[in-house]
């Protein structure tokens, strides 16, 4: 309309980190020992982040650049196949 | 047909990692397995709730269905609304209103109740975190009974309202309640509710671990526990026909309560009176089991 104004329709569009890189919020971060691990896919089942996916050699991988560190996975896996450690400063 | 684990993973969800959702968020985790179960021919209708920072924030969103916000006392006309347009377009979708505690107990309990009375095709999911977590804390009409909230500071005095059975007074065609702790319980209800025609409400007992002070890691766990230890029940109610889906594992109340700050400095004899407030209901509803229609 010849204003010079740029219209922006107040749409949202779906994208992986919509809230920016969440794995920066992690204290602790989640480490699959593939040794333990009988793949049961509880943690993935119960990962309120749904960062948790079947990598290459059949085990679960963790998405480090949005995983937020809450530890559920490490609380509900039957095995204990993850531990929590420390994030290096 | 019961759901196992390898069903859900051959679907895909609705969710994106990187949403701004607290770490260890109960909300986020029914969505994650809801909308699998839901598929992608879903449209869902959010009113205000701690859910809006997760798809509403502009201009990315983290939920990948088609989504509508609107405020907060009008979900269930809202979606009533949408499914006509769609129906008139001779398109079937899900139309799923996606609410928390305050907007369904609370503020949105009138535009509910309508939308049930008319018998809308919609489903009404309701994740219940016990408080108005988004704004800080405050007490709902959902919020237990001797919980801590900002707006209570030395417990609540009131009794949360019973949501599911004031929906299924409706005499709608399905009631349910779920728990994030039981995923599996929580995506069978899901299934049962997308193929059936007509009204239906979940609710959804979704732990919160910075509102209700739980450790973050605990939410699987604190969502099991309240299962476990009688406090939250699941059940169904098809067609008036009530059913008990998941047989708690006789814990003590205490085991849950100790969990979460917002439960502390009870004493012995609150404790007491709560786990008899808790045993009652569980009482009822088995009494409730063995007629043969609730409503």
């Amino acid at each position: 309309m010849g204003l010079g104004v740029p219209i922006i329709i107040p749409v949202s569009k779906p994208s992986k980190g919509a809230a920016g890189k969440t794995g920066l919020w992690r204290v602790e971060k989640p480490v699959v020992d593939e040794d333990k691990c009988i793949k049961c896919w509880l943690c993935w089942l119960y990962c309120p982040e749904d960062v948790i996916t079947e990598g290459p050699n059949g085990f679960p991988q963790i998405d480090y650049t949005f995983c937020k560190g809450c530890g559920v996975c490490a609380d509900v896996c039957p095995t204990k196949a993850i531990q929590m450690i420390k994030e290096e400063e | 047909m019961t759901l196992t684990i390898h069903d859900l993973r051959k679907e895909s969800g609705s969710y994106l990692p990187g949403s701004a959702a607290c770490p260890g968020c109960g909300a986020t985790l029914a969505f994650r397995i809801a909308s699998r179960v839901l598929g992608p021919n879903t449209v869902y209708v959010v009113p205000a709730s701690c859910f809006s920072v997760i798809q509403s924030p502009f201009p990315k969103s983290a939920i990948s269905a088609p989504l509508y916000n609107i405020a907060f006392p009008a979900a269930a006309a809202t979606a009533s609304g949408v499914y006509r347009a769609y129906k008139m377009l001779g398109r079937d979708v899900n139309v799923v209103v996606w609410a928390g505690d305050g907007g369904t107990v609370d503020i949105g309990i009138q535009a509910l109740s309508g939308a049930a009375e008319r018998g809308e095709n919609i489903i009404y999911v309701c994740y219940d975190n016990e408080a108005y977590m988004n704004t800080g804390i405050q007490r709902s009409g959902a919020t237990p009974f001797r919980a801590w909230t900002k707006t209570t500071p030395t417990g609540k005095r009131e009794m949360p309202k019973d949501m599911p059975m004031i929906v299924a007074a409706h005499r709608v065609p399905y009631v349910a309640t779920a728990s994030v702790g039981y995923p599996f319980d929580l995506a069978n209800k899901f299934e049962k509710a997308k193929k059936i025609k007509g009204f239906r409400y979940i609710h959804i007992f979704s732990t919160c671990p910075p509102g209700w002070n739980s450790p973050v890691s605990k939410t699987a766990e604190v969502a099991k526990l309240a299962v476990d230890t009688y406090f939250w029940p699941l059940y169904e109610i098809e067609n008036g026909k009530l059913r008990i889906t998941v047989k708690p594992r006789k814990r003590p109340l205490k085991e849950f309560l100790e969990l979460q700050d917002r439960f502390r400095g009870l004493s012995d004899e609150e404790i007491e009176e709560l786990e008899k407030i808790v045993m009652e209901k569980w009482n009822f509803l088995l009494h409730l089991e063995k007629s043969e229609r609730v409503f």
